[in-house]
């Protein structure tokens, strides 16, 4: 009798199941499988891009490395303030041009070799003398930020390197050398770009060996699947077709040892998703939490964590965009139009602030006691009347499609904003445009922007990353010159007295709002949650929280 | 047959050069460029010069296709502007989960849509039919993510009977061979890892077979319909033969070549990726993967992903249409 089609496809397949199990090797460890109170699995909206620290820029990437890797000094727990990391102490000397560096000893890299003075050097002067596809800029990027360019630079738009040298005293200390006073130093050197990797495991990886082409990048093995740092968690695997990068107790670790034994990173792009994934169980935390799941979470029993707000939405105003934005009592009515109380209690987060300044009361100079503008229609009306702009039609440009945190919705907030503008007489044009690469390219090149949303979280704690940032040059974003206020920044940068450039930058906040190239609107709070039974991390206002420190309740 | 494939597979070369000029300028075309994906907040006018410099975007349209061309010809798609990995290796890493996810998906539409349909129309009229019909109608409209969501709360939220997200337990620490992970945990006898990665693919097979299952029940029935109004039919029945072979052998056999081919074009769609089902699942596919690398601007996986989409598709059609000539013997591919 001839067997029917379906029997013999069920035998077929049958047959096919028997013949490939058992046809590839295992290399599971034993008693990896089983999750239990050791391994917690935390939600996060992207990839990781890479493993090595110097080649990355993105927030997943440095997430990560914060808990492979150490830098010699590093944020307190919790704050901004510079605190001890590899370093014990640092002192500048009198020029302010070299600081030392005072190691911690006893301290290994993950290979078991050992973390030293002359570790460091190696470091140093691996990105120092960066070459080729090392100093492109998607590479190196908080590099070239921070310090400019390199020993040798190959490309002669790169400005000279801020770095000079690196000297092992001896084993525990360590002279690096600039080219000249910085604000940005020691603060910077807080960032995980600044990480100190083994020296054995950057050789045998051949970690600066970026190949390729410069449009046919590729990175090393050492970024890819070797990181060897010195910090309380350890690379094991990272399953780019499962979305999860896993990480394991470093069993030697020179401080208090992580209480989890793994730590996995998964990879969960939407918002909702990650909510259902630590209501389900899958995930026992994750972060970016939306405005408004924050109350609810909480009211779950969801060990819910807000961050210092360490960041500023502003509403930029481009000079060059409409001539009459020129005049500075334009600008001050948009400043009185606006009602930014409201917009702060009703579309942020809990724990929002009203902007006084272009970056939070939790950065040193901080200014209170600047020119504030209190919402007031008919002042504005009144305002623009005198500079003959009664008919002031702006052309406002807001992103879609993106949740920053500084500004989870940029809808919401564009027809508050605009709705504000419009009952002070300002005819409103609106541009929506995609976030990336639209919107941002719009706003910060050309002369087509009037008014836009844009904002900035601070890199480390120091007010030049933000103020600086903005308005320390010409920038088609806001298309002023204004060459005196750029000569402060200059002066301020070059200020080594931590005394002296704070006071510079409580007088260049005033400058700031009294020219008023934007108006500072809010500074707001990011949440990140952790399962009901999971506690031990604090909230980083640098997104430099500590898994070391979780564990589960029993 | 032999013949015919070779000249199907032939006509892929001018398909894809063509498809490739097409996507090349459409990309460029596009405004904005990776340098502002890459930058973000922190790029200056300068920063992005530099980046395009470096990725050639500022040369002349015709000379980074030729660039391209060249690279292609050695089958080398490059390199991926955001994560700096072989776009083929990305690839490799992505399609194995969209693979899995459509087998599944299609399974559940094929294996539930064909007997419905059929038993629609045996039953047309009846409550049996009506409900089917209408509920193919709510399947068609509902849309995907909102079922996504529908499903994930009751099944995962409240009753924890499926994991919301990803393809499988990342504690498993599960062995990884062809990236098929079902496949891998049999190959490797690691039967946690295969089960628990057949039960990541439930939920998202259910939400993804959706609109596949929707509209294989229409046409099964349809064509069903249109079957059993044939005279052979009536033939057969007249000649004495009992209702189950008739049905089996006549009715069943003759309606089902407009399902195959949509069945076809259905499998063909869902090996290009489900952006949304994969999204609200966390589902490491190449749907989600292509969406992000729009709105990155990553060129090269934008243009290497499509055109090995297109050569699967292709791919596929010929297998259904190989498959006519097994279900109707009177259909010879020449």
């Amino acid at each position: 009798m001839r067997a029917s089609r379906p029997k013999v496809a069920i035998a077929a397949v049958a047959v096919a199941a028997l013949a490939v199990a058992g046809c590839a090797e295992s290399n599971r460890e034993e008693g990896s499988s089983g999750s239990s109170k050791d391994t917690l699995v935390f939600g996060v909206a992207g990839d990781a891009k890479v493993l090595d620290p110097t080649m990355a820029s993105d927030g997943e990437s440095l997430r990560v490395a914060r808990q492979m890797f150490e830098t010699l000094v590093r944020p307190e727990e919790g704050g901004t303030k510079v605190s001890p990391g590899l370093a014990e102490s640092w002192t500048p000397d009198a020029a302010g041009t070299t600081w030392t560096f005072k190691l911690r000893s006893g301290v290994k890299f993950h290979d078991g070799t050992d973390f030293n003075a002359d570790a460091v050097c190696v470091n140093f002067n691996r990105w120092f003398n960066a070459k080729g596809l090392m100093q492109s800029p998607d590479v190196t990027a908080y590099w070239q930020d921070i310090m400019g360019g390199f020993a040798a630079n190959e490309d002669d738009t790169l400005p000279p390197s801020l770095f000079k040298s690196c000297t092992a005293t001896d084993p525990t200390t360590v002279d690096l050398a600039f080219t000249r006073v910085s604000s940005k130093i020691p603060a910077a050197l807080m960032l995980p770009s600044f990480s100190i990797h083994s020296p054995k495991a950057l050789q045998d990886y051949d970690a600066s060996n970026v190949s390729g082409s410069a449009d046919d990048i590729k990175y090393p093995a050492y970024a890819t699947g070797h990181p060897t740092g010195t910090g309380p968690f350890k690379f094991k695997s990272w399953d780019v077709p499962n979305k999860t990068l896993t990480l394991e107790r470093n069993e030697d670790y020179w401080g208090d040892k992580a209480k989890l034994k793994s730590l996995i990173f998964k990879t969960i792009s939407d918002e909702n998703a990650r909510k259902q994934a630590l209501r389900s169980g899958d995930i026992q935390g994750y972060d970016l939490v939306g405005p408004a799941d924050v109350e609810p979470l909480k009211n779950e029993g969801f060990n819910l964590l807000t961050r210092p707000a360490f960041n500023i939405l502003y509403l930029a105003i481009n000079q060059k965009g409409n001539p009459k934005l020129a005049d500075l009592k334009v600008r001050q009515a948009l400043a009185h139009a606006i009602n930014r109380q409201a917009l702060v209690d009703s579309k942020l987060p809990p724990g929002a602030q009203v902007a006084v300044n272009f970056f939070p009361d939790t950065v040193e100079g901080w200014n209170g006691d600047v020119t504030k503008y209190d919402y007031d229609v008919e002042k504005a009306k009144a305002l623009l009347a005198e500079a003959g702009a009664s008919d002031l039609t702006l052309r406002f440009h807001y992103p879609t499609e993106v949740t920053r945190p500084y500004m989870p919705n940029p809808k919401d907030l564009f027809e508050l904003v605009s709705a504000d503008l419009q009952a002070a007489g300002i005819k409103i044009e609106a541009i929506p445009l995609k976030w990336s690469p639209d919107y941002l390219n719009a706003t910060t090149s050309g002369n087509k922007h009037d008014i836009h949303f844009l904002g900035w979280t601070g890199d480390y704690g120091d007010g030049y990353n933000f103020i600086g940032t903005f308005f320390d040059r010409q920038k088609d974003e806001w298309g002023f010159n204004n060459p005196a206020l750029f000569e402060k920044f200059k002066q301020a940068d070059s200020t080594a007295d931590q005394a002296a450039k704070v006071a510079l930058y409580k007088e260049l906040n005033a400058d700031i709002m009294n020219f008023l190239p934007g108006v500072p609107i809010s500074h707001a709070p990011p949440a990140i949650v952790f399962g009901k039974d999971v506690t031990g991390v604090k909230a980083s206002p640098l997104t430099d929280e500590r898994f070391s420190s979780a564990e589960f309740k029993s | 047959m032999f013949r015919f494939i070779v000249r199907r597979l032939l006509q892929l070369i001018p398909t894809l050069f063509g498809l490739s000029i097409l996507l090349f300028i459409w990309l460029r075309r596009l405004p904005g460029g990776p340098e502002t994906a890459i930058l973000g907040e922190r790029g200056t006018p300068e920063m992005r010069a530099a980046i395009r410099h470096n990725l050639g975007l500022d040369e002349p349209v015709l000379v980074q296709y030729g660039r391209f061309v060249r690279r292609m010809i050695r089958l080398d798609l490059g390199t991926s502007i955001s994560t700096k990995r072989e776009v083929t290796t990305e690839f490799l890493q992505r399609f194995p989960g969209t693979v899995e996810l459509t087998i599944t998906a299609m399974v559940i539409a094929i294996g539930i849509g064909i007997p419905l349909g059929y038993l629609a129309a045996r039953r047309r009229g009846r409550l049996l039919d009506h409900m089917s019909v209408g509920g193919s109608l709510i399947g068609i409209c509902i849309p995907v993510f909102f079922l996504a969501y529908i499903l994930k709360a009751i099944f995962s939220e409240n009753l924890g009977w499926f994991p919301s997200s990803g393809r499988q337990d990342p504690t498993l620490g599960a062995t990884r061979i062809t990236n098929f992970f079902v496949l891998d945990g049999l190959m490797t006898r690691e039967w946690d890892a295969a089960a628990d990665a057949l039960w990541h693919l439930i939920l998202p097979g259910i939400a993804l077979a959706s609109i596949p299952l929707a509209i294989i029940v229409r046409i099964t029935r349809a064509s069903v319909l249109e079957v059993l109004n044939e005279d052979f039919v009536r033939t057969a029945e007249a000649k004495g033969l009992t209702e189950n072979v008739v049905r089996r052998r006549h009715v069943l056999r003759n309606s089902l070549l407009p399902v195959v081919t949509s069945i076809g074009l259905l499998t063909g769609g869902l090996l290009s990726g489900a952006v949304l089902t994969e999204t609200v699942f966390a589902f490491s596919g190449i749907g989600a993967f292509v969406a992000e690398a729009i709105s990155q601007r990553d060129y090269p996986v934008l243009m290497g992903f499509i055109m090995i989409i297109a050569v699967v598709y292709v791919l596929v059609n010929l297998i259904v249409d190989l498959s006519y000539s097994l279900i109707d013997p009177r259909v010879r591919v020449r």
